[in-house]
């Protein structure tokens, strides 16, 4: 019987990373239904990028306050893995503080007192956003396009997380209270902050103290198992997309857009005095895609679908765009956060039909309007924000493409813009003739 | 004009080509307002005796508007145009006025034949200075203040804040900066063709707030580096009634003033 415990971890063990896993895959598979992009050129710069921006956090302390916090998180959240790892190996081999015996007793010292360390700054830290994001009314945190499960979503997380770091001290207290009744050569460790959390703890016998350890010890992993597998529901994705999205990053200059190729062979084609335009298409030849710019989520790319699933709903974006400041419909931040709403709804199409069955939605009108499509000034501010490098302005782009160039349905006044553009060679309509005209003044 | 203006074909007449294209863009060619900024940089490159063409009635919009509004056949009419032209006259280096332009010349000409030294009047007068051929001094603006508008396309789009930072003092003048400047700018609400368009329902217009921002500062003069951010700053102060008080004016306006061109 006396493996029953180990038993046990191992079941949950692997059920809960066999299920994230799962999701995971399931994330995979959506993005799959992108078009496919080629960013696999400038490898050394990509590697550069994620490491400074996703690792290093390069953008967070744009904004200090946030971004220091975050890092206090961010950093905690590291390291704290590393005592999950000897979680994980006590459960399953019945061992107690196993990396003790590894590391040596001062070294685990140094380390169990740097993990008590940063699991404070892990509470401020969550402490501090919570009462941000509830109370103290920081605006991009507290928008009305919020409401409802993104702000829930956002407090569950920081809820679940100061209390795993509560169990964390539990733990720890609950050890140290036991090895002075009863010291074991096992227990080493330094516990600088737990031993003062619990004076309570003295008065415990020994049986409770173990008793607790063990309670906080299952409610830590367990904890954390369905921290991961929370994931899949929540923003919180961003700490495993950030690195891919970081990576996969536009690493061109924000006014650099890109020009469709299909559109430049048949322009060449028109502007080529000897092209036969019966010709049959050369063998081989690529076919022009099906539809330009994207009207859902099949026909944006993948590294935008990735980005969808990235982004942290941070609102830096919305909070720095022209438009959203001076109270248009449009915000950045709603453009990502409705592409992955959609997309998770062909998702679950696909896993209810085994196939995508047409629902009659689109990502177009039924998710984003158009009047949140042409309040963008394509200044990229919100790509400049973004923390993780997330590009929710290519995603306009390519939906006014979808707009002017398949439903010719741009307003009004672009639409003669456009048409001036082709007659006469500039977007008023002026003749030609005339362009030198301002020299004879 | 107290000067000839030449084309390129003029140069290529002569069988000479000249140190740089000056591509004027449409509102520079068009635009009223516009036309004086087109007149001021000509005057000083005139003066410090630059050579340089326009294409004139050989030049066509970039195309980047309707690029922008999600035209990609009618940008890549125009650009594919462009670039035969430009190509047949073998440019080298072009200057212009309109970050809109230099953008679009920059960075997507090239993926389509269209490879050139592409660079902002801003940029280009800086280094004219910086090699001692345009020296420039205080003069009338000596001391007074002076806000800077980044236009979108110069800054965030291509990372170029310094060049007209450099150039605005040399003018001696006193430089304020906006709350949100440099990589932090505010847009003018003009880009992504918003200039031809009616804006959306909101609280207020862009232009509206970013002059509230840039008068706050209590400006003599808002500078800028691009035609619509002129138009928009312009119309923005007129709004607040303040247009007798705050000058809008071009980088290259406030260099050919204080030389008294």
């Amino acid at each position: 019987m006396q493996y029953i415990d180990n038993i046990l971890f191992v079941i949950l063990l692997v059920a809960g990373f066999g299920l994230f896993a799962k999701s995971l895959q399931k994330i995979y598979r959506n993005i799959q239904l992108g078009r496919a992009i080629n960013r696999s050129d400038r490898k050394a710069e990509r590697w550069e990028t994620m490491a400074r921006v996703a690792l290093g956090q390069s953008r967070m302390v744009k904004r200090p306050i946030s971004g220091i916090l975050h890092i206090f998180v961010y950093v905690g959240f590291v390291i704290i893995n590393i005592e999950v790892l000897e979680i994980i190996i006590d459960g399953v081999f019945g061992t107690h503080r196993y990396l003790a015996t590894l590391f040596g007793s001062t070294f685990y010292s140094v380390f169990t007192a740097i993990l008590e360390v940063l699991a404070v700054l892990v509470v401020l830290g969550v402490t501090v956003f919570f009462i941000r994001r509830n109370f103290y009314g920081v605006k991009r945190l507290t928008m009305k396009e919020l409401f409802g499960w993104p702000k829930n979503d956002a407090n569950w997380i920081l809820i679940i997380e100061f209390v795993l770091m509560v169990a964390f001290f539990t733990m720890n207290g609950a050890d140290y209270y036991a090895d002075q009744l009863a010291p074991s050569q096992h227990l080493a460790g330094s516990f600088p902050i737990s031993r003062y959390l619990f004076p309570f703890f003295e008065n415990f016998s020994l049986e409770t103290l173990h008793l607790t350890e063990r309670i906080a010890w299952w409610f830590h992993f367990i904890g954390i198992l369905f921290f991961a597998n929370y994931l899949y529901y929540s923003k919180h994705l961003h700490i495993i997309l950030a690195f891919p999205s970081t990576w996969y990053a536009n690493l061109d200059l924000y006014g650099k857009f890109n020009n469709l190729d299909s559109v430049t062979k048949e322009i060449k084609l028109m502007m080529d005095p000897n092209a036969d335009p019966y010709a049959a298409p050369a063998e081989g030849v690529e076919e022009a895609p099906s539809k330009f710019g994207a009207e859902d989520v099949f026909d944006l790319n993948q590294v935008q679908l990735l980005n969808a699933y990235s982004c942290t709903e941070c609102g830096r974006c919305t909070s720095v765009c022209p438009a959203n400041i001076t109270g248009k419909k449009l915000s950045p931040r709603l453009i990502l956060m409705k592409t992955r709403d959609r997309l998770e709804e062909v998702g679950r199409n696909i896993d209810k039909n085994g196939k995508f069955e047409d629902d009659g939605k689109k990502l177009l009108n039924d998710y984003i309007t158009k009047e949140e499509l042409w309040a963008c000034t394509t200044c990229n501010a919100c790509t400049q924000a973004c923390p993780v490098l997330l590009d929710p302005l290519s995603i306009i782009f390519e939906m006014r493409r979808f707009l002017v160039m398949e439903q010719s349905a741009a307003p009004q006044e672009l639409n003669l813009m456009m048409t001036n553009v082709e007659n006469n060679a500039a977007p008023w309509q002026y003749n030609q003739a005339d362009r030198l005209n301002w020299a004879k003044d | 004009m107290d000067f000839t203006i030449k084309t390129m074909a003029d140069y290529a007449m002569e069988g000479k080509s000249p140190e740089v294209l000056f591509w004027v863009g449409c509102a520079g060619s068009f635009d009223d307002r516009a036309k004086k900024i087109t007149r001021a940089f000509c005057k000083i490159l005139n003066n410090i005796g630059v050579e340089f063409a326009v294409l004139g009635q050989e030049e066509s919009c970039t195309g980047d508007p309707a690029k922008r509004a999600g035209n990609e056949f009618v940008f890549q009419m125009m650009a594919l145009t462009n670039i035969e032209v430009l190509n047949a006259y073998e440019v080298k280096k072009i200057v212009t006025a309109c970050p809109h332009c230099f953008n679009t010349l920059k960075n997507e000409y090239p993926a389509l034949g269209g490879n050139y030294e592409v660079i902002h009047h801003t940029q280009f007068l800086k280094s004219l200075m910086e090699e001692g051929r345009l020296k420039i001094e205080g003069g009338k603006f000596k001391g007074k203040k002076i806000t800077f508008h980044d236009p979108c396309y110069l800054g965030r789009a291509n990372g170029e804040y310094e060049a007209p930072r450099i150039l605005l003092e040399k003018l001696d003048a006193e430089l304020v900066e906006m709350k949100r400047c440099k990589t932090n700018g505010l847009c003018c609400g003009a880009g992504g063709a918003q200039m031809f368009k009616e804006p959306e329902k909101g609280n207020k217009d862009v232009n509206i707030e970013r002059t509230e921002e840039a008068l706050s500062t209590e400006p003599k003069v808002i500078a800028t580096g691009c035609p619509f951010c002129n138009t928009m700053m312009t119309d923005g102060v007129k709004h607040f009634n303040k247009n007798t008080e705050v000058e809008v004016k071009d980088i290259v306006e406030l260099l050919a003033e204080a030389e008294d061109l």
